[in-house]
């Protein structure tokens, strides 16, 4: 299964990328995508950044074949 | 007739100019994002426009805050932003809050108006808006930027989701614009993004910006909006258990110990006390004479690890053996 996988904020640059296409099991859920990243990249405060499949937020969301994950990291500037 | 061209406008007329003009906001950090809202606020003729902002003007915010000049430098942002809105529209009724939003005066401050516009620059006050808001059943639009991207939304917005329900757990470290950089442009946009919502709302026409989160990269003209999820615990704990922000003005458990401070100035919670230096990590080689080497000194940020490399560049580069890092952050020094 490919996925799209796009990266805002800091995310982008502790990634090193904008975005990227990333081939998954089949089987592997939103959950699964996240330990697989988080621990690829090592983004700091993990806990904080929010995952949307196909432009929503839903942390149950099944994935499949094209869907685009965005991470979405907290920022505060102003 | 000055509305003219936008009582031109259908679904504006007289009638929406009447709306606009019994229209409150407040306008809560006067900033990147407050300064460009608060002059097309005034312009298009709401009747009273709250200002609130307790810091003064620096010669580096003039990139960015359009309502400064040189002149202005170190007066009041609420008094010199009054002054040049007033110029520009004498019937716009200005009122000027020159104070941090707190626990203590959020609700109360929140209240007297009828929208909240969010300039601030840092999580905690962010999350203090959010649930005043909740509390006083208020809307607020809130953005914010990160070097060349921005987000916007609107939220509690006729039952709509909050900020907890976006971002539920708050972020340990504060990443400013001092750190990062921005060109003025873009928190000019989301200030401008903010005034129109505001607009919007007060007339009940278009569509609002709730439920979605609008992320912006101006330097590569990337535009998304990411649908938003309501969650009704988030809400209901802020109901239940009233403001969960930590902005307030707390006291040091250990009143005898020196602390220096490595954050930013504007970071909370802030302890004012005459043990507790503040000099920002950026400043520390600058300022390192202000540095007592005579006694212990516990160096703090929020979580250990600017404070840490505080210490490292204070002891490898400058020779101090007097001091100590506050691993846990700034909380773990503080009563609570």
């Amino acid at each position: 299964m490919k996925l799209k996988l796009k990266y805002f904020g800091k995310l982008a640059e502790t990634a090193g990328l904008q975005e990227e296409y990333k081939e998954l099991e089949s089987a592997d859920t939103l959950a699964e995508l996240k330990r697989i990243v988080f621990e690829e990249y090592k983004f700091d405060d993990s806990e904080t950044i929010q995952v949307a499949v196909n432009q929503q937020l839903d942390e149950n969301k099944t994935l499949k074949e094209g869907d685009e994950i965005a991470f979405l990291p907290p920022f505060a500037g102003g | 007739m000055r509305y003219d061209r936008q009582i031109t406008l259908d679904d504006i007329g007289v009638s929406g100019q009447e709306n606009l003009r019994n229209a409150s906001i407040l306008i809560i950090g006067m900033g990147g994002l407050g300064c460009p809202a608060a002059t097309y606020l005034a312009g298009a003729g709401i009747g009273r426009l709250g200002l609130l902002d307790h810091d003064s003007v620096s010669v580096t915010n003039l990139h960015r805050q359009t309502l400064f000049a040189e002149g202005d430098i170190d007066r009041k942002k609420v008094e010199v932003a009054a002054e040049k809105l007033r110029a520009l529209n004498s019937e716009v009724c200005l009122e000027i809050c020159d104070e941090r939003l707190t626990i203590s005066n959020a609700r109360q401050l929140i209240a007297n108006y009828d929208l909240i516009i969010d300039g601030t620059d840092n999580f905690e006050t962010k999350y203090l808006i959010n649930d005043a808001c909740l509390l006083e059943d208020k809307t607020w639009i809130y953005a914010s930027v990160y070097k060349h991207e921005g987000q916007c939304s609107v939220f509690n917005y006729k039952g709509g989701p909050s900020y907890r329900c976006l971002f539920p757990k708050i972020a340990r470290e504060n990443i400013s614009c001092e750190i990062t950089g921005t060109l003025g442009m873009l928190p000019g946009i989301f200030g401008m993004y903010q005034a129109m919502e505001a607009v919007k709302i007060i007339l009940g026409i278009g569509t609002v910006l709730s439920g979605k989160l609008k992320i912006q990269n101006l330097m590569f003209q990337q535009d998304q909006h990411i649908e938003i999820k309501k969650r009704p615990e988030q809400i209901a704990m802020i109901l239940e258990k009233g403001i969960q922000s930590m902005v307030t003005n707390c006291t040091l458990k250990d009143t005898d110990q020196f602390y220096l401070d490595v954050r930013e100035l504007h970071e909370e919670p802030l302890i004012e006390s005459k043990n507790v230096l503040r000099i920002p990590l950026q400043q520390l080689e600058k300022r390192v004479e202000e540095i007592p080497k005579n006694k212990e000194i516990q160096v703090f940020c929020q979580s250990g690890i600017r404070s840490l490399r505080a210490k490292e560049l204070l002891e490898n580069k400058f020779h101090f053996g007097n001091l100590k890092n506050v691993s846990g952050g700034v909380q773990t020094i503080i009563n609570g």
